[in-house]
């Protein structure tokens, strides 16, 4: 079994998040970058995989050369070769564009990819990926197992979870649940040695055609000050929550 | 021209994100004077709707697409989409939504943005604002193809009601070949989701232990809303996964957000900002949440909670 793990690069969790030029772009000074913690779930779900089934991982991000640290991590992990295209990730049709150019050519049975990224939180990629080629696409998947070409997999639903079932070639936006925060690796020196030995190529984006455009960010309004309300006196609580906010 | 409007509903009745979603489309529809089209997939009754301003309504009631499947759905909203000339689709930010989108976008070589929270502020090019970096900023983003689609988050705008006196078509689609299956299915009875929920009930590891989370419930049953919880809870088992809010959770952006006994990490917060009133119950006066809330009780969420429930319960009698 093939298998393809796409990669965003996101900031760390705890960054703080500032911007620059006229705030018309990510200010990343002092920021961490890491793998998209719903991609991480997916790579270590490929790597019991390949465990298990003896299957192989590619990697693949779109992005700058910066995205190469994260690509060595995920290859430190286990991944067998990563494929960094070589573009600014500005536009999600033009990710999933260039991302689909290249499985074209290269075909997996399977491809993970995350619910979201926690930087655009564009939930796009993996579903346009689909129907450009046409593919099988379940999203906010817990869980998947595959046996003799057919995948198994519970999507998590408003108020409930369900079973499906399709063949292969699948691609799935993952999340937490494909395997439990305790499952993830850590690289170790071994994997971190092998790393350097396995492939990571670098190929030039096909296309250029972009859809959207972010241009102006904004940070939220600051809060106003906080309304202390005694343990003793809950009623109060309950008086400003009617009559001042108006939600109950 | 004209724009269309997609609506999820539960059980053949709409959701309340629906609303929202004509309010917005019909706001936009009135701009550019072209014509509203809902589209209500397996909704039986369709005279709700009717307040919300649509021209016309087209329905498709079909036994064989009673479960949602994402592809199917997306070609039935691209058939009616052409049909009708429609270059705006406008969706809720329901799961299934955001499930066809992208698979829509590809089908109509229109671009989308997801987490759209206002009017567009211009339509040359068109314009709007969106969440991004899980609700730690906001952005402008703008489309640049004929055309568009956009999916809007729950509770961000305002239904409102202008009666109408649609047109209502039933659509003969035709429905695609699905190769996915459902085997089973399994629902969360009785319980409110967080996503339609107008207050979620939320608490962290300061409620000590799975045992103790019927102060949780009973308070959300009184209030009539969803319960969530922090990471820790959920990974340490004590509540399931889908209850799991923020950053790397689900996101929360309800009219109320009470937190128990959540000390309000980055993480945490960042996705429960977009909340409009939030109330802190913490013991410990220096918990950060305190600096992102509303209203604040330091307490001990034992005492609190039941004490609070006991007066919600006598309040929400009298007012009822
Ligand atoms: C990559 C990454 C992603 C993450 N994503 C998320 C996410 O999406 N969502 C999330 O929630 N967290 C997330 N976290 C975890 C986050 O950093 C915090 O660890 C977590 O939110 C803390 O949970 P908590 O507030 O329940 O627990 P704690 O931090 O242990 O806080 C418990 C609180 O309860 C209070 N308390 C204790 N006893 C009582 C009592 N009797 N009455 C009242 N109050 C009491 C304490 O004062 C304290 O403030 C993430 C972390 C990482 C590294
Ligand atoms: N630049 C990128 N390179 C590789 N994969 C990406 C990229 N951006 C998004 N993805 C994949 O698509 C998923 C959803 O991202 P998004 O559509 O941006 O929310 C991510 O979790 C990744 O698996």
């Amino acid at each position: 079994m093939k298998i393809l793990v796409c990669i965003s690069c996101v900031p760390d969790t705890t960054s703080k998040i500032n911007f620059k030029n006229e705030d018309s772009e990510f200010d990343d000074y002092g920021v961490q970058y890491v793998i998209n913690p719903n991609d991480e779930f997916g790579l270590t779900r490929a790597i019991w995989f390949k465990e298990k089934d003896n299957a192989t991982i590619d990697v693949i991000s779109v992005g700058e050369q910066s995205n190469e640290t994260i690509l060595r991590k995920a290859l430190a992990i286990g991944a067998d070769r990563a494929i960094r295209i070589n573009a600014k990730a500005v536009d999600s049709f033009n990710v999933a564009k260039n991302i689909s150019n290249f499985i074209k050519e290269n075909s997996y049975d399977l491809i993970i990819a995350g619910r979201e990224s926690i930087d655009y939180n564009g939930s796009m990629v993996p579903g346009m990926i689909s129907e450009i080629l046409n593919i099988n696409f379940i999203t906010n998947c817990v869980s998947i197992e595959i046996n003799n070409n057919i995948a198994t997999t519970k999507r998590e639903m408003e108020g409930g979870i369900e079973t499906l079932s399709c063949e292969l070639p699948l691609i799935i936006g993952g999340q937490k649940g494909l395997v439990e925060e305790s499952d993830l690796r850590i690289p170790n020196m071994r994997g971190i040695m092998q790393a350097r030995q396995k492939p990571l190529d670098i190929i030039d984006a096909a296309d250029s055609e972009k859809k959207t455009k972010t241009h102006k960010f904004y940070k939220p309004e600051e809060k106003k000050e906080i309304k202390m309300v005694s343990a003793d006196n809950l009623d109060k609580l309950i008086d400003l929550l009617h009559n001042e906010a108006k939600v109950i | 021209m004209s724009i269309i409007a997609y609506i999820e509903s539960n059980n053949g009745v709409a959701k309340k994100s629906a609303f929202e979603v004509i309010s917005y489309a019909k706001n936009i529809s009135n701009k550019l004077a072209v014509e509203l089209i809902v589209v209500a997939v397996n909704i039986n009754d369709t005279n709700e709707i009717f307040d919300y301003g649509p021209d016309k309504i087209i329905t498709v009631n079909k036994e064989d697409i009673k479960i949602f499947n994402a592809k199917i759905y997306a070609d039935i909203i691209y058939q009616i989409a052409k049909k009708n000339s429609a270059n705006y689709v406008i969706l809720g930010g329901g799961v299934d939504s955001k499930f066809l989108a992208p698979i829509l976008s590809i089908k109509l070589n229109a671009g989308y943005l997801s987490n759209v929270v206002e009017l567009p502020s211009n339509f040359e090019p068109f314009t709007v604002k969106r969440t991004s970096f899980s609700n730690k900023s906001f952005c402008d983003a703008s489309i640049y193809s004929e055309n568009k689609i956009i999916s809007l988050s729950s509770n961000s705008y305002e239904k409102m009601k202008i009666p109408s006196n649609p047109q209502i078509i039933e659509f003969d689609v035709e429905i695609p070949n699905s190769t996915i299956k459902q085997d089973s299915i399994e629902t969360a009875k009785g319980n409110i989701s967080i996503a339609d929920a107008d207050i979620v009930v939320s608490a962290g590891r300061g409620m000590k232990g799975p045992e103790n989370w019927h102060l949780i419930e009973n308070l959300a049953n009184t209030l009539n809303a969803a319960t969530a919880c922090s990471k820790p809870v959920s990974d340490l088992g004590w509540r399931p996964h889908s209850e799991h809010v923020g950053q790397t959770g689900k996101p929360v952006a309800t009219n109320l957000y009470i937190a128990i006994g959540i000390s309000g990490a980055i993480q945490h917060l960042a996705g429960v900002s977009s909340s409009k009133v939030k109330v802190v119950i913490n013991n410990d006066p220096d918990a950060p949440f305190f600096k992102a809330a509303d209203y604040g009780v330091i307490g001990d969420a034992f005492e609190v909670v039941p004490k609070l429930n006991e007066k919600l319960k006598a309040f929400k009698a009298e007012n009822n």
